[in-house]
Order: structure tokens, then C-alpha cells, then sequence
């Protein structure tokens, strides 16, 4: 094992040298520098703040149940099998027809897609149909409810992401996580509280009239009134919503010296308004976000333009979040935040600088200690210990890992436990000696034979690292990335640089002494 | 020819003491439990900083006793001024929670920071602990596996039992002291996990070899001569990691200090227990030359 080719010492010293040259790349801020590749720091270093965001899907899924019933009704009615009451369950539709016909509706269940739909990719319908003492109950199947829990997360996450966006934070990293949640990272920002602020609310805005008739076709509701405080009746009917607006900004409205958000609709939008304010006069029209009124200013005159003003004692900024709201649409769905990590810049830096300074004292404490125990092949390990640190922060910049600090653990773990392959080699080269005259073969076989204890070891802790790579989160993962590449930088240092020069030595002093104190 | 030290001669002793341990730590994991941090159980972690020196811990804890928060927890955190302040809340979903209790603190405390805040939700934090123990079952289940494949099932054992004595202390002495159960403390354990593997396996790599190598030498003995011609490496690696780990947990800040600290138990448990844990079970188990030659067939 201690021959090398000239072909191999040549890749060896290519490969250490290009990975040392990307971990370079790290340390130098030259923005011409053919390579922009470097380690990104995490949250945890540079300082920033961490979101989690869990969909709150039971609302979408009592109005997809809501709007089933209807269509389910008007699907019977259509056929002319006679079904009657209907009623809105927990999670389910209910609903009764004449006996005769049982079999008939279970059957359309089963076959028809317009009735219910069948996902080829699932190989399921959308619903399940179960009849029970004479009720037919209809409810999402499990692949029902993921298409729907799909669908919001994708419109909720472009959502958030343009309300992240208009904030404008340095870049922010938007990501799904599992089938209902959404990650999102804002490097360097340590008071999340507006972003937050901004995506703990839905933003579903309407224009309804206020109504004293309790009985109205479309339904009214009480609801409270921001401003003054006072409960008012709101019809259900809506006369223009927030899809309907192209544009909204804060404004300073002169007349009355306050802060104002104007608004533009589309032409449709425009058309509906139009009517309803020409309709409506004299009567007052409640501008309502999330379930609240903003304000309900009595319509003087007919709005034609397809713009207008929203007033309703706002400061600047909260003229300028409503605004936001607006532009960027509602959210589908309610947002939980249900984890939030946020770390500040000061503290960052303090953990880069502890990190930095227990790696280099490790790092020094290992290699005196290594030098103490070895003398010259103290040495050619702390060699290969140097380069195989060089070459994992290579590897780290070219796969544009994210370093934790607990990763920065991992790589001063990994300077602790690097040694270890060679301490093996050394000792069982040690023990042949005693027995070997012959020192080259000695030295082959103290490598030979110290092979599988070195596999094996490094495998175990491999796993270790790879399960917590699974199973870890956030800055741990860090750790088991470090840990890994660490264990894999480790094993090539030790068996192409130690023993390139191990063998070199040896080869050289083959008539001399040689010894391993 | 067993090697210079007689480590067989307190394979019992050692045994004992490493059960009285063993049920002592499963004593105070049963009775007195774990102290999870807010990553296992939930609720909401501040670190706090304040560049007014008169202040006492007494003092950051009086000013927060005043804003009605449950299961309040007020300790210092490494350097003068740090704190770290931790609380449930029903009610993650409150986005001005953080800020209102800026103001509220504002009326108590003066010339303060905060310089991390972490919530983490009910369920959120469920999750994750069922994460964490699922995890190291699973490390524990592959490296069984893995040694289970590479040695005799005697030799899985025997390796098992010793990750199991390492975990279980280390837990025990963390229990006892009462000190935070969090992510990183997980990445530790699977570590250590990792380690007393590496000890061990390395040893019974040399009992296999010497199974072969001496036909006469009994199981008892032969392990005491594995244990001594690796000693060196054993020792020499326990003392490279320490080092290392030593570096953390005095210069590596006060974030790093548990799991080093955890990581510094591990691994001297680790060492102890490839010695005289790992090596006893092949002797119980009667391991001989023929334990291998029957495989081979």
C-alpha cells in the first residue's frame, strides 16, 4: 500500500488543490474572482429570523363542502332523482332521497365525473359516498383532502411571497415544508414583528351595503365596526372584493388631513361599483377586511372612475400594510404561525467568533498533541489534518451549504476525530515493526491491517450523521452535513495525503532508522 | 499472553457499577424526568441582554413576574448582563405578542435587548421530540444491523448493550442535573452513539483477529490482549476528541455548552464502555474460536 504512481500523486495534488482553492473563495471579496461561490451562514450566525407557517385548511374545506351541497342539489334536481335534506355535517355533506333510488345515486358516485371526480394520479375519487340508516354521507377521501391542501399551499406561498417581497427583505428564502406548511427564512432581520403582522392576516376585503333588513335573500350579519366601535348589519352580498383591485397605495388626503389608502379596480370591478354606488345612494357602504368593517362611509354620489378611498383612521403605516395587503391578494386560507426562531445580528456574531476561536484552539491543542505523541509522523498527520480541513470547506462551498453553529462543532468534532484513522495506522505500524525488519513491508502492512477497524468506525459514525441528516432540523442538520463531509474528507486525507507521505519518507530512509516514537 | 493490563480482572466490578448507574439514571429518568427545553416542550425562549450592570437576576426575574406569564423561568446565560428567559403561551398566533411585551417590559427594565426569541408551538414541538426519539431508535437499530452484519450476532450485542449504557448515563446525569434537553442535545446523543460504536467496533475488530491468530487463548483472556494492543489508539483518540470538545465547551459560547458538555460525557462513558461493557457480553456469551469458524462454513 505504499506505492504511489506518478499518475496518482499528480491527481492527488490536482483534486486538494482545486477543493482548497474553492474554499478560498470564502475568505476573498473580490466580486471579480471567477468563483462567487461560499458557504452561506445560517440563521443561527448571521443573525435573522425563521418562520413556520402551517395552512389552516378546515375553512377551505367547509366551503368546498358548502358549495358541494349545492351542486350535488342542482345535480338531482337536474336528473330528476328526487333528494331533500341536505344538511352540513362535521367534514361531511348529508342527504336523503326515496329508497328506490339508492342504489341509482351510489352508482353515479361510483362512475360519474362530473358528480365526482377521479384522480388518475391517486387512483381515488375526490369523494366518498357512504349510505347510513337511510342518510347518504359524503365526504373528502384522504386524496381529496391533500388535492385541496396542494392547492392552497401553492396559491398561499405565492402569496406570502409577494407580501415578503414588498417588504422588502435582504434575500428572503420562501420554501413548502411537508403538504401544509411554509418555511420561510429572513436572513437579517431581527424584529420580524411587521412580517409577521402581515402574514397573520387573510386580507379578504368586500364592499357591502349595510342593511336593516334582517331577511334579505343573501343573508346579513352583525359585524363590528373598527372605527366607532358600533355592531352593524352587513348583507352577505358582495359587491366588489379584493380580486377586483389592480393597484392600492397610501395616500395624504388633504381635505380632511388624515391617511388614506386609494385604490384602483379592474373594469369589472369598476362597472359593479359603478352600479351599486348609482344604486345606493344615501345608503352606507362598509368596506370589510377579515370579518371587521374598516369604515362605512354613506354613498353621495355615483363613483364611475373605478377608483377611490378607503379612510379609516389610519397612521402611515398602517395605511402603507393595508395597502400591501391589497396589492399582493388574499391569502386562501388562515396562516398559524406555529414556530418562529429569530436570532440577532450581535448575537451572530458573537456565536462566529466563539466558533471560530474554539476551532482554532482545538485545532492547535490536537496538533501539539499529536506532534508530542509522534514526533515527524505527528506531523504528517497534522499535514493531512490541515488539508482535510481545507478540502471540507471546499466541499461545504461548492455544495453552498448552509454552516450552522452547531456545524462549526462538527468541524472542530471532526478535527478531533480526523486523528483517529491515523493514530490506528500509526499504532498497528508500531506493532509491526516490532515484528518486521523489513521497514517498508512493516509500514505496508500497518495500513493493511488497520484497514477494516478504519472502514468500520467511519461507517458507524456515517450512519449516525445520515439519520440525524433525516431526521435533524434547522441548524442541526448543519452539524450532521458538517459531520459527514468531515468523516469523508477525513478518510481520503489520511489514506492519499498521510500515506503519499508516509510512504515517501519511508521509501527515502529505507536503510536508515526509522521509527514511530 | 494477555497484555500488560489486567482490565479482565474488573470486568465484574465494573459491571456492577455500571448497572447501579444504569438504574440510577433510569431511576431519576422515571421519576424526576428530563428537563426539556422549549424546542421539546413548547412555549417561548428569550435571550436577554442588558447594559445596565446594577441589574440582578433577582431583578430581570421581578420585571417579568409582573407581565402574568406561566411557568416563567428566569436564569443567567454565560457572559455579565446575558439572560435567558423562558415561558409558555397558549397563543402562538398573537402577531404583536413579542412587541407588546417590549412595552410592557419597558415600564420595569431599562437599557435592555433581546437577542434571540424562539417559539415553538404545541405541536410543532410534539413533532419534534417524536423526531428526536425516533431518530436515535432508528441509529440505534442500524448500527445493531450494521455490526450484526459485519461481526456475529454476539459481537452486536455486545456493542449495543454499550451505546445503551452511554445514552442512558448520559441522559441520567442530565436528569440530574436538571439541565436542558434541546435539538442539539439530540445531535449529541446520536454523536455519542456514533462514538462508542467506533471505540468498540475498533477492539472487536482486534478480538476477530486474534480469534483467528490464537487457537488456545480463551475468550476471557483474548479480549483483555485486544483491549491492551489497541490501548494506545483508544486512549490517544479519546484524548484527540476531548480536546477538541474541551476547546467548545470552555471557548465555543454559551449556545454550544450543552451539547459539549453532553458530547464530553459520551465520550468517556464511550471509552469505558468499549473496554469493560462491550467486552464482558462476548465473555458472557462464550465467544470462541468456533463462534467464527461456524459462520465461515
Amino acid at each position: 500500500m505504499l506505492y504511489f504512481s506518478r499518475l496518482k500523486i499528480i491527481s492527488i495534488i490536482v483534486f486538494c488543490f482545486s477543493l482548497i482553492f474553492f474554499s478560498i473563495s470564502n475568505f476573498i471579496n473580490n466580486e471579480d474572482f471567477f468563483l462567487k461561490k461560499k458557504v452561506n451562514l445560517g440563521l443561527d450566525l448571521q443573525g435573522g429570523s425563521y418562520l413556520l407557517l402551517e395552512v389552516d385548511k378546515n375553512p377551505v374545506i367547509n366551503q368546498t363542502l358548502q358549495s358541494k351541497l349545492t351542486q350535488v342539489r342542482n345535480y338531482f334536481k337536474k336528473k330528476e332523482i328526487k333528494t331533500f335534506d341536505y344538511k352540513l355535517g362535521k367534514q361531511k355533506v348529508l342527504f336523503k332521497s326515496n329508497t328506490n333510488d339508492q342504489e341509482k345515486i351510489l352508482e353515479l358516485f361510483k362512475n360519474d365525473n362530473e358528480l365526482n371526480p377521479y384522480f388518475d394520479v391517486y387512483k381515488s375519487n375526490q369523494y366518498n359516498v357512504e349510505l347510513i340508516d337511510n342518510i347518504f354521507e359524503l365526504t373528502l377521501t384522504k386524496y381529496g383532502i391533500i388535492e385541496i391542501e396542494q392547492s392552497l399551499l401553492d396559491q398561499a406561498i405565492e402569496i406570502v411571497r409577494k407580501r415578503v417581497d414588498e417588504v422588502g427583505t435582504n434575500e428572503p428564502s420562501i420554501t413548502k415544508s411537508g403538504s401544509n406548511r411554509i418555511a420561510v427564512e429572513l436572513p437579517g432581520l431581527d424584529n420580524p414583528d411587521r412580517i409577521k403582522s402581515l402574514l397573520g392576516r387573510t386580507a379578504n376585503l368586500t364592499f357591502r351595503f349595510v342593511t336593516q333588513n334582517t331577511d334579505a335573500s343573501f343573508g346579513s350579519e352583525k359585524l363590528k365596526d373598527l372605527d366607532t366601535g358600533e355592531e352593524l348589519n352587513v348583507s352577505k352580498r358582495i359587491i366588489i372584493s379584493g380580486d377586483n383591485l389592480i393597484d392600492a397605495k397610501p395616500q395624504m388626503d388633504n381635505i380632511n388631513n388624515e391617511t388614506v389608502v386609494s385604490f384602483t379596480l379592474d373594469r369589472l370591478g369598476a362597472r359593479k361599483f359603478g352600479r351599486a354606488t348609482k344604486n345606493g345612494i344615501g345608503k352606507q357602504l362598509a368596506i370589510v377586511l377579515d370579518n371587521q368593517i374598516i369604515s362605512a362611509p354613506v354613498i353621495r354620489d355615483v363613483i364611475a372612475s373605478g377608483s377611490g378611498q378607503i379612510s379609516g383612521g389610519f397612521t402611515f403605516q398602517s395605511a402603507t400594510d393595508l395597502a400591501l395587503l391589497l396589492r399582493s391578494g388574499a391569502l386562501p386560507a388562515p396562516l398559524d404561525i406555529i414556530e418562529e426562531r429569530t436570532v440577532g445580528p450581535d448575537l451572530g456574531e458573537d456565536s462566529i467568533k466563539a466558533g471560530v476561536l474554539s476551532l482554532i484552539i482545538g485545532f492547535i491543542l490536537v496538533i501539539l498533541y499529536m506532534i508530542y505523541k509522534y514526533r515527524l509522523f505527528g506531523l504528517i498527520s497534522n499535514f493531512a489534518l490541515i488539508i482535510n480541513l481545507f478540502m471540507l470547506l471546499g466541499f461545504l462551498t461548492i455544495f453552498e451549504a448552509t454552516l450552522t453553529l452547531p456545524g462549526i462543532a462538527g468541524i472542530i468534532l471532526t478535527v478531533g476525530m480526523a486523528v483517529d484513522a491515523n493514530v490506528l495506522i500509526f499504532e498497528r505500524i508500531k506493532e509491526e515493526l516490532k515484528k518486521e525488519k523489513n521497514k517498508v513491508i512493516a509500514f505496508d502492512n500497518g495500513y493493511t491491517l488497520s484497514r477494516t477497524a478504519i472502514l468500520d468506525a467511519n461507517i458507524t459514525t456515517i450512519i449516525a450523521a445520515l439519520i440525524l441528516f433525516v431526521f435533524g432540523s434547522g441548524p442541526v442538520k448543519g452539524f450532521s452535513v458538517t459531520l459527514s463531509i468531515g468523516i469523508l474528507t477525513t478518510l481520503f486525507s489520511v489514506y492519499y495525503i498521510a500515506r503519499l507521505l508516509t510512504s515517501l519518507y519511508v521509501i527515502k530512509n529505507k536503510n536508515n532508522k526509522v521509527t514511530i516514537k | 499472553m494477555t497484555g500488560k493490563y489486567l482490565f479482565n480482572k474488573y470486568y465484574n466490578l465494573s459491571n456492577i457499577i455500571s448497572l447501579i448507574l444504569f438504574i440510577m439514571s433510569i431511576f431519576f429518568l422515571t421519576f424526576k424526568g428530563l428537563n426539556y427545553g422549549v424546542d421539546f416542550k413548547g412555549g417561548t425562549l428569550i435571550e436577554l441582554r442588558s447594559d445596565n450592570t446594577n441589574y440582578k437576576t433577582e431583578d430581570i426575574r421581578g420585571a417579568f413576574n409582573k407581565l402574568n406569564l406561566d411557568d416563567l423561568s428566569v436564569k443567567k446565560f454565560g457572559a455579565e448582563g446575558d439572560y435567558v428567559i423562558k415561558f409558555k403561551r397558549s397563543d402562538l398566533n398573537e402577531p404583536d405578542f413579542i412587541k407588546n411585551l417590549k412595552n410592557d417590559l419597558d415600564n420595569y427594565l431599562e437599557d435592555y435587548s433581546f437577542r434571540r426569541v424562539e417559539n415553538v408551538g404545541p405541536k410543532v414541538s410534539a413533532e419534534l421530540l417524536q423526531d428526536g426519539v425516533t431518530s436515535i431508535a432508528i441509529a440505534l437499530a442500524a448500527m445493531l444491523i450494521y455490526i450484526w452484519f459485519r461481526f456475529e450476532w454476539q459481537f452486536s450485542i455486545g456493542a449495543i448493550v454499550a451505546i445503551f449504557h452511554d445514552v442512558i448515563i448520559t441522559l441520567g446525569i442530565f436528569s440530574l442535573l436538571s439541565l436542558e434537553i434541546n435539538l442539539s442535545i439530540v445531535a449529541a446523543v446520536l454523536t455519542i452513539v456514533g462514538y462508542s460504536m467506533n471505540d468498540t467496533v475498533v477492539i472487536f475488530d482486534r478480538v476477530r483477529e486474534n480469534l483467528k491468530k490464537y487457537a488456545d487463548i480463551k475468550i476471557f483472556d483474548l479480549t483483555n490482549l485486544s483491549i491492551n494492543e489497541t490501548l494506545s489508539r483508544t486512549l490517544i483518540t479519546s484524548v484527540t476528541t476531548l480536546l477538541a470538545l474541551l476547546s467548545i465547551f470552555f471557548f465555543g459560547g454559551e449556545i454550544l455548552k450543552g451539547f459539549s458538555f453532553a458530547m464530553i460525557l459520551g465520550v468517556i462513558l464511550g471509552t469505558y464502555s468499549s473496554i469493560f461493557i462491550a467486552n464482558p457480553v462476548l465473555v458472557y456469551f462464550k465467544v470462541s474460536q468456533k463462534t467464527l469458524i461456524k459462520e465461515e462454513d
